[in-house]
């Protein structure tokens, strides 16, 4: 015990800042013009969020699952290369595309609620998810490795817990929101250690994670109830 | 149980700040120099001699943690290939890896081919796997990784599964499979333990954390490891960059000219080189220049105790 508390965060560390940020960069050349559908896949969660329809629960389910499932096989087996513990991520990248695909369906989990606030605090989320990785790439002056919604895990973990957090605060909806609010803790942990800024991006995220957990927590409910399907039809 | 090798001995402070001072106090710390690479006009390289078997290193080698880990980009591979080249031009031949690096090894092995040193390097790695059994099948991985025929050094990393591994690599030594063995440790780590395992096992090399900070390694196993005939690796000399970044602006004590030391990063080796043991530090580094610094600190005077405390107080102080 007295040898692991002599270990710093720093001594876990593999790689430098600069060998991180061109994994990035090799993966956007590699999945060149791919980044383009991304982005436009991921303003369409956000139009789904803002305009539910019946079926919109079910397409969230269907895009959340493919982008993770792109992410884990196309991304981590690249991150492996540096991080031999990424490799390991592998299936659970995959078996929480499956928890998103089956509580989808199955569970409804990912059915938009029209509660807002909340409503407009999982689109803000959305949006910053899709934009600030970017954008932060960009004004640290390499573009070529912005992180991508849908090819990376970063923004794809962040609008994840837009879309899940937007579905109210049922049981199956809030367990999917743990394995993205996991992976949004490791990635700024591995920020923080590699000493970037961009570390705090993630503070934002976990204080819109707490106000959606609070305000769709508490109207969600009530909307659940006003629009909970009369017996009719239960059909 | 294992027989006790002659110790090399300490040069007094005349002979180490003399004149031919190279010249003198290589053999006093158990090796001989080495003419340089034709590409280095800095002078003779202080050398290192394995009481064990009679190999001759160099006394600055190069480590891969962090550094060496850069996946498969070509861009960054080819830099890694860039600073070896520049550590061997220097006249090094020690590189330091382990399977814990991610893909330093094969990066090293890469880069070894790229510039047509698999010949030349003195290879030095670790087993690194709970499961002991699984030593030899981890060990081959890595020799397959580096592309050599065989390793010049096994070590045993931070003494996982070091009973089992050692058993493995004395056997593995006994039939040629490998030329030195050894065990690491880093950070101030197990020393007790560390300390047990030097006295009873037949050991070429140690690696341990030492620099003018962090000098725990001083007081009972720098003088054991001399006592015993055991080369000394030594891993974080820079604190892992973190000393020369806090020292960075500060001005080099007048003293450190009188070295031969134009930076204090070679200061800080020129400190770890003098100590009496047979210490090879192991800097990492991306920068071919710094690869190139490095080494030329095995070159020239070496501080003697007097000067030695006046490092570390310089350094304290800064």
């Amino acid at each position: 015990m007295e040898t692991w508390l002599s270990y710093s965060p720093q001594d876990f560390l593999l790689f430098s800042e600069r060998v991180y940020w061109r994994l990035f960069e090799l993966h956007n050349a590699a999945l060149w013009p791919a980044q383009i559908p991304a982005v436009v896949v991921g303003l369409a969660v956000v139009f789904l969020i803002l305009r539910p329809r019946p079926w919109s629960g079910r397409a969230l389910a269907v895009v959340l699952a493919v982008a993770w499932v792109v992410a884990g096989l196309g991304f981590m087996p690249r991150y492996a290369t540096i991080n031999w513990a990424a490799a390991n991520l592998v299936p659970a990248f995959l078996g929480y595309a499956a928890l998103v695909a089956a509580f989808g369906f199955l569970a409804r989990a990912l059915e938009p609620q029209r509660s807002q606030p909340a409503q407009w605090a999982a689109v803000g989320l959305c949006l910053y998810g899709l934009a600030v990785p970017p954008l932060l790439a960009v004004l640290a002056d390499r573009p070529a490795s912005a992180e991508v919604f849908g090819l990376m895990p970063d923004p794809t973990a962040i609008v994840t817990l837009g879309a899940v957090l937007a579905a109210g605060r049922r049981w199956p909806t809030l367990l999917l929101a743990v394995f993205p609010a996991v992976w949004c803790v490791a990635s700024w942990a591995t920020l923080a250690i590699l000493g970037t800024a961009q570390a705090w991006m993630f503070a934002p995220v976990a204080l819109a994670v707490l106000a959606i957990l609070m305000l769709g927590g508490r109207l969600g409910d009530v909307q659940e109830e006003e629009t909970a399907p009369s017996p009719e039809d239960r059909r | 149980m294992s027989k006790k090798r002659q110790a090399p001995s300490l040069p007094s402070r005349r002979a180490v700040l003399g004149g031919g001072l190279a010249a003198l106090t290589a053999p006093a710390f158990g090796g001989t120099i080495a003419p340089p690479a034709a590409a280095q006009p800095a002078g003779p390289v202080l050398t290192r001699t394995v009481p064990s078997t009679g190999a001759t290193v160099p006394a600055v080698g190069l480590g891969s943690w962090i550094t060496f880990n850069v996946g498969d980009d070509p861009v960054l591979r080819a830099d890694c290939a860039e600073v070896m080249d520049a550590f061997f031009a220097a006249g090094g031949t020690i590189i330091d890896s382990s399977p814990m690096y991610g893909s330093a090894q094969e990066v090293i092995g890469a880069g070894l081919a790229r510039i047509d040193r698999t010949g030349a390097v003195f290879s030095a790695d670790k087993v690194w796997i709970g499961d002991t059994d699984e030593g030899r099948d981890q060990i081959e991985q890595s020799r397959t990784n580096w592309r050599v025929p065989r390793f010049d050094l096994v070590q045993v990393h931070n003494l996982v599964g070091w009973q089992g591994h050692l058993e493995t690599l004395a056997e593995m030594k006994a039939a040629g499979a490998v030329r030195h063995i050894g065990i690491t440790t880093s950070h101030g780590r197990r020393h007790g333990l560390f300390e047990e395992v030097m006295a009873v096992h037949d050991l070429d090399f140690i690696q341990v954390t030492y620099n003018p900070v962090d000098r725990e390694v001083e007081d009972r196993i720098l003088p054991l490891a001399r006592e015993r005939g055991m080369v000394v690796l030594v891993n974080r000399p820079f604190r892992r960059g973190a000393l020369p970044r806090r020292l960075e602006g500060a001005p080099l004590p007048g003293f450190a000219a009188d070295l031969g030391a134009e930076t204090w990063a070679q200061l800080v080796l020129k400190y770890i080189l003098s100590h009496p043991a047979a210490t090879v530090p192991i800097p990492a580094t991306t920068q071919p220049h710094h690869a190139r610094e490095n080494v030329a600190a095995a070159t020239g005077p070496l501080p003697d105790a007097a000067m030695r405390d006046r490092i570390a107080a310089a350094i304290r102080d800064a």
